[in-house]
């Protein structure tokens, strides 16, 4: 069980859901950028939700299926093809042997496999650590040629499969719900809670913050997104010493280009702090791209927590749901 | 009771600030805390990050909310009995100062008005601790540069500096454990590896590790990679 990497595409890495555990010595947490999509991207081909998948950022990634295979994509604005037929989004589907998948564009497309991709766990995560060139596919994004080996489907990853081969159909008649998916936008405003410095801004700059339209900069990467359009500026520069830092982060370096921290950002950092985007909001900030926009709106810890629950119900509904539709197999003993 | 306060970072973390602290002490308090918490293995914390004065504790909300969790976090501080790390030997680096090794030194020894040769006695006489990680993984913050060879950062950062690279960052001195974008001044290099994922413990240096650099000859160079 193989997939050949016809095309790398753009820094295409495995990753899971990140290992936070090892952050007191410098290792980032790293893991999906939009864990959304890659929860539901594993769920609809029955794996765990934190198993490992492809992140594709922008276009290009081709990889030829060496078995068939159940497969997910996830994202926002995904075109894709299996064999120069276009495939959805938000369902599985099958490739057969020899099978080419294309993903002519997105914004940072997970793609999810029945079994996951299967490389070793280092340091309690599968994911590809770039900056020290570990974990993932040999610690490094995908080239051209490269094998990679996919694990064991899970029980109810075969049903889906079996189901949809019983019922002679490639992809599926069924989908992640729309209500499940996070509500991307090429110009999203995100939540965020106010952080320790957010108090020394300027009047002028606050007011900017909670109102204007931020862009994203060409050099914003995994690690993180450079804001342009409003220089900020604080009442009083402050004697920062480093400390911790989260996905979600918006830092103030010198010069007053905020820098929006994401998933492979380090784990300390020594600018102001003006507030932290909420993790319900990040994977809507996982999907832009260079050059889209972003505003901002304050809102209180309580909020945050409850859209957490409330995403967090969601996908437990549907995994339910789709364990009861698939978990005693495709025979009819359902 | 131990002044602190704990502010939410975001929704998944919170950082405790030991306002007005630092030094030894507090790298003691909260490497203690560090220890503690990670011993206890409370349900819903996810990771720990040391600091030079705050201790970051990122949490999974699902499993505690942030009442319940500061309310833990504040009786362990006032149960918390601290002692010193039991003392390990000093970690010695060896650097290869200079040349294609170390392209800042000449610059430093100008900056200061003294010679490469100089910089490299100063530097290798220091005895450095280890303040804290982060930047990269196994990148130590260490305390103890002389005065004499504090150096600002270049004026536009390289965009790679190679792995092992030992450099001077304005009052701070530290070791490139892979290679990174970075902006210190860089005087030599380092075979010793400072980070290897596949090792146990996977970072060469921990908080409070004295460290001293030795100097060794560029045919002495064995790469560790």
């Amino acid at each position: 069980m193989s997939i050949a990497v016809r095309h790398p595409g753009i820094q295409t890495t495995v990753q899971d859901l990140g290992r936070p555990m090892w952050q007191h010595i410098g290792v980032p947490v790293g893991g999906a950028m939009d864990h959304c999509a890659h929860r539901i991207a594993n769920l609809l081909v029955g794996n765990d939700e934190q198993c490992t998948a492809l992140e594709a950022p922008l276009s290009g990634l081709a990889l030829q299926f060496g078995t068939s295979a159940l497969i997910a994509l996830a994202g926002r604005d995904i075109t894709a093809s299996l064999d120069g037929r276009p495939i959805p989004a938000w369902r599985p589907f099958r490739a057969r042997p020899g099978a080419l998948l294309v993903v002519h564009s997105g914004c940072r497309t997970t793609i999810a496999v029945a079994g996951g991709i299967d490389v070793p766990m280092v340091l309690d995560g599968r994911g590809t650590c770039l900056r020290a060139a570990f974990g993932g596919w040999q610690g490094r994004a995908l080239r051209r040629d490269d094998t990679l080996p996919i694990g064991t489907p899970s029980a109810l990853g075969e049903n889906i499969a079996t189901d949809l081969d019983a019922r002679q159909r490639d992809i599926a008649d069924w989908s992640a719900s729309t209500t499940l998916r996070p509500a991307y936008s090429d110009a999203p405003t995100v939540r965020f809670i106010s952080g320790p410095e957010h108090l020394l801004l300027t009047d002028a700059s606050r007011a900017l913050l909670l109102g204007a339209t931020f862009r994203i900069a060409p050099e914003s990467d995994r690690m993180g997104y450079r804001l342009t359009g409003h220089p900020l500026s604080l009442t009083a520069s402050r004697e920062m010493v480093s400390s911790g830092v989260t996905a979600g982060t918006i830092q103030l370096p010198q010069g007053g280009v905020p820098i929006l921290l994401m998933a492979d950002r380090q784990t300390t950092g020594g600018y102001p702090r003006l507030g932290d985007v909420i993790a319900a909001d990040l994977p809507l900030v996982a999907q832009l791209r260079p050059g889209d926009s972003i505003r901002f709106a304050l809102t209180t810890l309580d909020e945050a927590h409850r859209l957490h629950r409330a995403r967090a119900h969601d996908l437990a509904d549907a995994r339910r749901g789709l364990f009861l539709r698939f978990a005693q197999g495709a025979d009819g003993s359902r | 009771m131990r002044p602190r306060t704990i502010i939410a970072l975001g929704d998944c973390a919170v950082t405790i600030d030991f306002p007005h602290h630092g030094g030894p002490a507090t790298r003691d308090l909260i490497g203690c805390l560090e220890g503690r918490l990670r011993a206890d293995g409370a349900r819903g914390v996810t990771g720990l990050v040391p600091a030079l004065r705050t201790l970051t504790v990122h949490y999974d909300p699902l499993l505690i909310d942030f009442d319940s969790l500061s309310h833990y976090l504040d009786s362990t501080l006032d149960a918390l009995v601290i002692t010193a790390p039991p003392p390990r030997a000093p970690i010695i680096i060896p650097v290869c100062y200079g040349g294609e090794f170390g392209p800042d030194l000449d610059m430093v020894a100008n900056t200061h008005r003294t010679t490469a040769d100089q910089v490299v006695a100063r530097h290798t006489a220091g005895e450095y601790v280890v303040a804290m990680l982060g930047f990269l993984p196994g990148f130590p913050y260490l305390d103890g540069l002389d005065p004499s060879l504090h150096t600002p950062r270049r004026a536009s950062p390289r965009t790679v500096v190679p792995a092992g690279s030992v450099g001077i960052g304005g009052a701070s001195t530290g070791v490139y454990p892979c290679s990174s974008p970075g902006g210190w001044q860089l005087i030599g290099r380092t075979p010793a590896l400072l980070f290897n994922a596949q090792r146990t413990p996977p970072a060469l240096l921990q908080p409070g590790d004295q460290v001293r650099f030795v100097a060794i000859p560029a045919d002495h160079w064995v790469s560790a990679g």
